[in-house]
């Protein structure tokens, strides 16, 4: 399935995805006919079981399709949508159609059948009907939320102009709300979130690093290609080597993830993938030069993203804090243990 | 070479099976054995251990079973060996038998070779070293000066090899000479197995940083070898050499030298850890979960015949940055100075490991050749 996916999704973001388009929604908005054609290609649904209408992949299935987003700057949220339909069939609920965003932020309160509080930092909040989020409290429980009934929203993007906006809701209805089953954490949209990232960002370093070699091969400088240099040829080393281990990382997340996520796995993966992504962008423009700087080069469609995505659910500090904190709690002796069964239970994930 | 390369392997079951038993031996082996000892990971050496575990299959593993070996699929060697390193076992006697001169005996080796060497390799008591850097020959190999001359049907050694680490202490040493003048360097070039009781050999240590004798200069004079002492094929030395690299570049102690500093430290700091105490123990563990998968992800390539070069050095020079920059975060993490003697158990490992990081960057190819190497396989000239 993983090979199918992947080159079913390359071929059509090459078609459909051009940079051109990642530049342009970035100033005019939402792109209806480009997620009309992500639709139709059925991979919002890929990961509803296939009772309820989806393909029934798992999440190794799809980390490909996931990093194929990052690599191409999807302006759209696929990957917010694939996770939001994941967790509504983990909960037992049919998959919703168009697309879908989910609050890993702010705090939401579930009274009386009612939802009230602040959903924050919503993916493509604004270009989407609905999103799922999680209330807070003794009873965690996932709701569906219209957007259009939030009392007020802030409008807010990230340094690559994807939307992040947040909305407050007063007692609002949601369309649906269902306890999280047993075993599924409270914080599992920041976990699921973080997963996302670090493959995209393992995705763009990867675009990041080709566009690096070609340039660093084509430009002439002292009568060489500057590629020809130690001093560039070294930088560009170590760049592919933290690509490399973005990439590692979210193939171990998504691999090691399936009805529940691999706390471990995607904690360890968003700490490599958000050092990548600074260790990487800062390689990749100082090998690039100035042409690098300017708006007309596409390099900054990879970097801005890049420094966006590195600290969105959750920074390096979050999780390796997180992982240190739990590794510190068990002790010395069971360091190694933990990380070769890859099993960590932490505080945040059963009380948050 | 791509990033693609890196696909999640999980160790096999049967592999992860030897697990519980390896960890069950070495807790009753290691029961008291000190952290500063195990500090040393795969630089301690110690015959005794050696032969027990080789009494339990734990050595030259992979090799065939009609050589004392197991047969052995690469991760269940790497299962032992990733849970001695951990430990900080004393693996030194025999691991460059394990990891390299055993496999190329098999590889390369006549069977004569072959009966000769690899059993007792695997009983634990046949220690080899490896020759390959000379006085002005380092990173730029291939320049070595070291020449075997035909005389009759024996061979004549003459030069000198240095930073040879164990030759002290090996019964043999697999070098790399000069057979031949050729207009390309890297041909002409051959290896031989040298038995370092012979006459013409002069070993001397050469005390590192700290004061301790792990490596070595060996002067070889007028020494001779039978015919047999040839490995493979004369002029094939150096793409004999090269073929090894990937198993000699991926492998867990590339990345696990420091371990005994974290396990320390995590003591010193305790239970509960400040924010930035969790936060860099948490990024530590982090890069080791990634580097564990990047190595395991070069060993199902190295078990599917691939030459995963490329791969390999991406492993050991993330690796090697990583091993050093434990002790950098340890000596900021607790207001512990690190003490040569004296103090408790993470001043002493961390002194030791402090001032052994250097050559971690250094051993097994220099950070600057890996990313060359790394370079030239992303396509820079």
């Amino acid at each position: 399935m993983r090979e199918i996916f992947d080159s079913t999704v390359e071929r059509l973001f090459v078609d459909l995805v051009s940079t051109e388009k990642v530049l342009a929604a970035e100033t005019s908005g939402w792109n209806a006919e480009l997620w009309a054609a992500m639709e139709a290609s059925g991979f919002g649904l890929a990961a509803v079981p296939e009772e309820q209408g989806g393909a029934g992949a798992t999440w190794a299935d799809l980390g490909g399709v996931v990093r194929l987003c990052g690599r191409f700057g999807l302006p759209l949220p696929l990957p917010e949508t694939l996770l939001a339909n994941w967790l509504l069939g983990v909960c037992g609920q049919e998959a919703q159609a168009g697309p879908l965003s989910f609050a890993a932020g702010g705090h939401l309160t579930l009274a009386d059948g009612k939802v009230s509080g602040v959903a924050a930092d919503v993916p493509w909040g604004r270009d989407v009907p609905v999103l799922v989020a999680i209330t807070a409290g003794e009873a965690p429980t996932l709701v569906l939320l219209p957007v259009e009934a939030a009392a007020a929203r802030t409008a807010c993007s990230n340094t690559a102009a994807e939307p992040r906006d947040s909305f407050r809701f007063e007692t609002v209805q949601p369309l649906l709300s269902v306890p999280l089953p047993a075993g599924i954490p409270a914080d599992v949209l920041l976990l699921g979130g973080a997963m996302l990232r670090s493959a995209q960002i393992a995705g763009a370093l990867q675009g990041m690093l080709e566009m690096t070699i070609t340039y660093a091969n084509e430009r002439v400088q002292f009568g060489k290609p500057i590629g020809s240099f130690q001093a560039i040829q070294h930088q560009i080393a170590v760049l592919s080597e933290h690509t490399a281990a973005s990439a590692m990382g979210a193939e171990a997340a998504f691999a090691q993830s399936a009805v529940s996520l691999s706390r471990l796995a995607v904690a360890s993966a968003k700490v490599c993938a958000s050092e990548a992504a600074g260790i990487g962008a800062s390689a990749a423009h100082a090998v690039h030069g100035a042409i690098g700087f300017t708006h007309e080069h596409a390099l900054h469609l990879t970097t801005r993203r890049l420094w966006s995505w590195r600290s969105e659910f959750g920074t390096l500090t979050h999780w390796s804090g997180e992982l240190g904190r739990a590794l510190c709690q068990g002790g010395a002796a069971l360091f190694w243990p933990t990380l070769v069964a890859g099993n960590l239970e932490t505080q945040a994930g059963a009380s948050a | 070479m791509s990033i693609d390369q890196f696909k999640y392997s999980r160790i096999p079951p049967e592999a992860e099976a030897l697990r519980g038993e390896v960890r069950e031996f070495l807790a009753d082996a290691l029961k008291d054995y000190p952290a500063i000892r195990r500090a040393d990971s795969w630089m301690g050496f110690d015959a005794e251990f050696s032969r027990r575990l080789g009494a339990r299959g734990w050595v030259g593993m992979a090799l065939p079973k009609r050589y004392g070996g197991s047969d052995a699929s690469p991760f269940a060697r790497y299962v032992v060996i990733e849970e001695l390193l951990a430990a900080g076992a004393p693996v030194s006697a025999h691991w460059f038998s394990d990891r390299q001169s055993g496999p190329q005996i098999l590889h390369f080796g006549t069977d004569a070779q072959r009966d000769r060497h690899l059993p007792a390799i695997c009983r634990g008591e046949q220690y080899f070293c490896i020759g390959m850097s000379e006085p002005n020959s380092g990173s730029d190999l291939a320049s070595i000066k070291t020449r075997a001359r035909r005389e009759g049907d024996k061979w004549v050694v003459n030069g000198q090899k240095v930073w040879t680490t164990n030759a002290h202490r090996s019964h043999y040493m697999i070098a790399l000479v000069r057979t031949g003048e050729n207009s390309k360097r890297q041909e002409g070039l051959s290896q031989f197995i040298i038995d370092l009781s012979l006459p013409g050999i002069t070993i001397r240590p050469i005390k590192d940083l700290t004061g301790s004798e792990h490596f070595n200069e060996v002067f070889l004079d007028e020494v001779v070898l039978d015919a047999d002492a040839l490995i493979g094929t004369e002029g094939q030395g150096w793409s004999q050499v090269t073929a090894e690299l990937a198993f000699e570049r991926s492998g867990p102690e590339r990345f696990l030298s420091s371990i005994a500093l974290i396990h320390t430290l995590m003591d010193a700091v305790g239970r509960s850890p400040d924010a930035l105490q969790a936060k860099e123990v948490g990024r530590l563990a982090a890069r080791l979960v990634t580097l564990r998968n990047m190595s395991l992800s070069v060993t199902a390539q190295l078990a599917a015949g691939e030459n995963p070069t490329w791969a390999a050095s991406c492993v050991k020079d993330l690796g090697a940055v990583f091993e050093q920059e434990i002790p950098e975060l340890a000596q900021l993490l607790v207001e512990i100075p690190p003490t040569a003697e004296g103090g408790g158990d993470h001043a002493r490992v961390l002194a030791y490991l402090t001032q052994m990081a250097p050559s971690f960057s250094l051993r097994g190819g220099t950070r600057e050749i890996l990313r060359g190497i790394i370079a030239r396989g992303l396509g820079l000239r």
